[in-house]
């Protein structure tokens, strides 16, 4: 087990290295000037390289890079362009709101999800399956920020439950765990569980379906198994596949909630990405992708490295 | 019959899934003293499996139609349900399936499949003594290095092996019946011979009633006492193996028996010695069932179902022709 997981580990460093180069690539291939966005239009020549040999423009691409990932491995990923602070104290802020809000989405998504995911996989061909398939169908179809901007009609201006964007009052960005705060989060949460919670419904339902046809629950019934005995070895047999999804939607939303933060105005890595395109901001755009990448690979180990513990039919040679 | 471990009366199942009923078993008898063992042999789809499956009521409640009467160890099994079914299963009346990798949970070790089993039927059992007797059960079917076999998973044993903790498996509750569904099919010849001297030893020295189901008939003849034939859900010749082999009288039987005597196996659909194909059992005849495929068959045949017929020493055929002769 110790020897796959390294194993594992070790096939996750070209994977790394690949991420970063593409991520310094694609800020470089993007046209424009990188400084173009700080810069008066009247700046001068001189200036202008100032500036350019300040932030290292200036030197070939390769020296960039390897500067570049010099510093990264030291954690130092280099100043935004806009705001003058080190890009990690963006991101840092940035991701720690958006964990909290993916981390909660995927929690509601997870346990809607499973929980219509197995309904419907019981009670096939059913109406409570057909309910239950709907729900989830709509979950992955609609588009969420149209969703999410129903709900802050409904919710936050309608009836003015909620509040319907930021993440404290009066704009504030220092997060606390009490209600004032945690309201915030509640109708991004929701717009963004509706994801998961389709996706995970879907697979549960297939994978339920799935395992009760094996012959393998006839030999549980037929050694005396009650059906909640029956149900603990669906449950088990279904968890390896099902927390996989799970760890992929999380990636996922921790990347992809860029409308849905937008919409919300909520502080996160989505909303930094989003203002980072906008103001062309590069080392802030290249910072953020490439927290975000490396999340991406580091979870799909995590959830590769769960399965072979749960599943003990994949190799772990 | 008195004295009966096993008594199956008139049972009829019929799956109701579909726009017809599908007829799989059409009234079935067959009764098994304590010690016995009766192979059921028939070609595919003739109801071997449905009968068995019956018996432990194992089929899906709300698209079978299921009459008769089913009586094990003095148990009305079709009175049976919830939690007093669950205690009947495995416990008085156990089965052992064709493919063991199919019918074993892929990701719970072997040994803790046999565990659930005891402690689920034994109230009071620790986790320690569970252990101890399914190690005792893996050292009985022979299982080398059983210790660390326990902690197997079923996909890391070979065919033969897994059919040897499926043995374990079913007879980890003491049952008093065993349902084997073509139990060695699925294996390599050589295996086949090892599982089939394991399981009548087993079955020997536990004094268990057993229902052998069968393709082969040479298999059967090894292993039973009583042999009973099914052609389309229903038992159309029975009797100990010296007279069914000897002197078969259901012209299906007969046929069967010239394949054997070709060296032929019953795996096909189809018989080759016997022209024609089973019927759809969703539209059953009212007459003989076997009547469109018999050379000796006449009218009065296509007018009902024959009824079995007593040739003595428990000997019965369903065919009116043998009632003629006899
Ligand atoms: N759950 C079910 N729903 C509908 N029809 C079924 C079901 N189970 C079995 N049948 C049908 O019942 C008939 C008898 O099947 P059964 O499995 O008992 O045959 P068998 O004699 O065991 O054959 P084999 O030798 O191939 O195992 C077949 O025609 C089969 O298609
Ligand atoms: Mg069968």
């Amino acid at each position: 087990m110790i020897f796959y997981a390294s194993k594992r580990i070790l096939f996750t460093l070209p994977i790394m290295l690949g991420v970063t180069i593409v991520c310094f690539a694609l800020v470089h291939l993007a046209p424009g000037d990188p400084l173009v966005s700080v810069l008066p239009p009247d700046a001068s020549q001189v200036i202008k390289e100032q500036m350019m040999a300040l932030y290292g423009f200036d030197r070939p691409y390769h020296e960039q890079f390897l500067r570049w990932l010099w510093r990264a491995l030291q954690g130092d990923i280099g100043t935004s362009i806009r705001t003058g602070r080190p890009v990690s104290t963006e991101i840092s802020k940035a991701v720690g709101n958006t964990l909290m809000l993916a981390a909660l989405a995927t929690a509601i998504g997870f346990l809607l999800g499973t929980l219509f995911g197995f309904v419907a996989g019981y009670f096939r061909d059913t109406w409570v399956d057909k309910a239950a398939s709907a729900l989830s169908v709509f979950g992955v179809s609609v588009p969420h920020y149209w969703l999410g901007m129903v709900l802050v009609i409904i919710f936050a201006a309608t009836l003015g439950w909620l509040p319907p964007t930021g993440a404290g009052p009066g704009g504030s960005e220092d997060w606390k765990w009490n209600w004032v705060h945690v309201q915030y989060l509640i109708l991004p949460a929701v717009t963004m569980s509706v994801i998961p919670m389709g996706i995970i419904a879907r697979t549960v339902r297939a994978l339920v379906a799935e395992i009760l046809s094996q012959e393998f629950v006839v030999g549980l019934r037929a050694k005396g198994l009650s059906e909640l005995g029956v149900f603990g070895h669906v449950v088990k047999n279904a968890a390896p596949t099902a927390l996989a999804v799970m760890g992929i939607q999380l990636g996922y939303l921790l990347g992809g909630s860029i409308l849905i933060e937008t919409v919300f105005a909520w502080p996160g890595t989505g909303l930094l990405l989003n203002d980072a395109i906008f103001q062309r901001d590069l080392p802030l755009l290249q910072g953020t992708i490439l927290v975000l990448a490396m999340f991406f690979v580091v979870l799909n180990l995590v959830v590769d490295v769960m399965q072979t513990i749960l599943d003990p039919r994949i190799q772990r040679a | 019959m008195t004295g009966s471990i096993l008594e199956i009366r008139d049972l009829r199942v019929a799956f109701t899934g579909a726009a017809k009923p599908v007829r799989a078993v059409d009234g079935v008898d067959l009764a098994l003293v304590p010690g016995e063992v009766v192979a059921l042999l028939g070609e595919s789809g003739s109801g071997k499996s449905v009968t068995l499956r019956s018996i432990l009521r194992l089929h899906p409640e709300n698209k079978t139609r299921i009459e008769g009467s089913i009586v094990a160890a003095g148990i009305d099994v079709m009175a049976l349900s919830g939690a007093a079914l669950a205690d009947f299963r495995g416990k008085t009346v156990s089965m052992i399936f064709q493919e063991p990798m199919l019918a074993l949970d892929p990701v719970y070790t072997l040994g803790a499949q046999i565990t659930e089993a005891i402690r689920k039927h034994e109230s009071g059992v620790s986790a320690d003594a569970a252990r101890k007797r399914a190690l005792g059960l893996f050292e009985r079917v022979r299982i080398p290095s059983p210790e660390r076999r326990l902690d197997s998973y079923p996909h890391e044993l070979s065919g033969g092996m897994r059919q040897r903790a499926m043995i374990a498996l079913a007879l980890a509750c003491n049952p008093k019946v065993l349902l084997a569904d073509e139990p060695t099919t699925a294996l390599d010849a050589t295996v086949q011979v090892q599982i089939l001297l394991l399981l009548r030893e087993l079955q020997r020295e536990l004094d268990l009633a057993m229902i052998f189901v069968t393709h082969d008939i040479g298999v059967g003849v090894e292993v039973a006492d009583r042999i009973a034939v099914m052609y389309a859900g229903r038992i159309v010749e029975i009797g100990a193996v010296r007279d069914v082999i000897r002197a078969p009288r259901h012209p299906y039987t007969i046929g069967l028996l010239s394949t054997r005597a070709q060296g032929g196996r019953l795996s096909g659909k189809r018989l080759p010695t016997i022209t024609g194909s089973p019927p759809d059992l969703a539209s059953l005849p009212p007459g003989c069932a076997f009547a469109p495929r018999c050379s000796s068959a006449t009218s009065a045949c296509l007018e009902a179902a024959p009824a079995a017929v007593e040739l003595g020493h428990g000997h019965a055929v369903r065919c009116i022709h043998t009632a003629a002769v006899a």
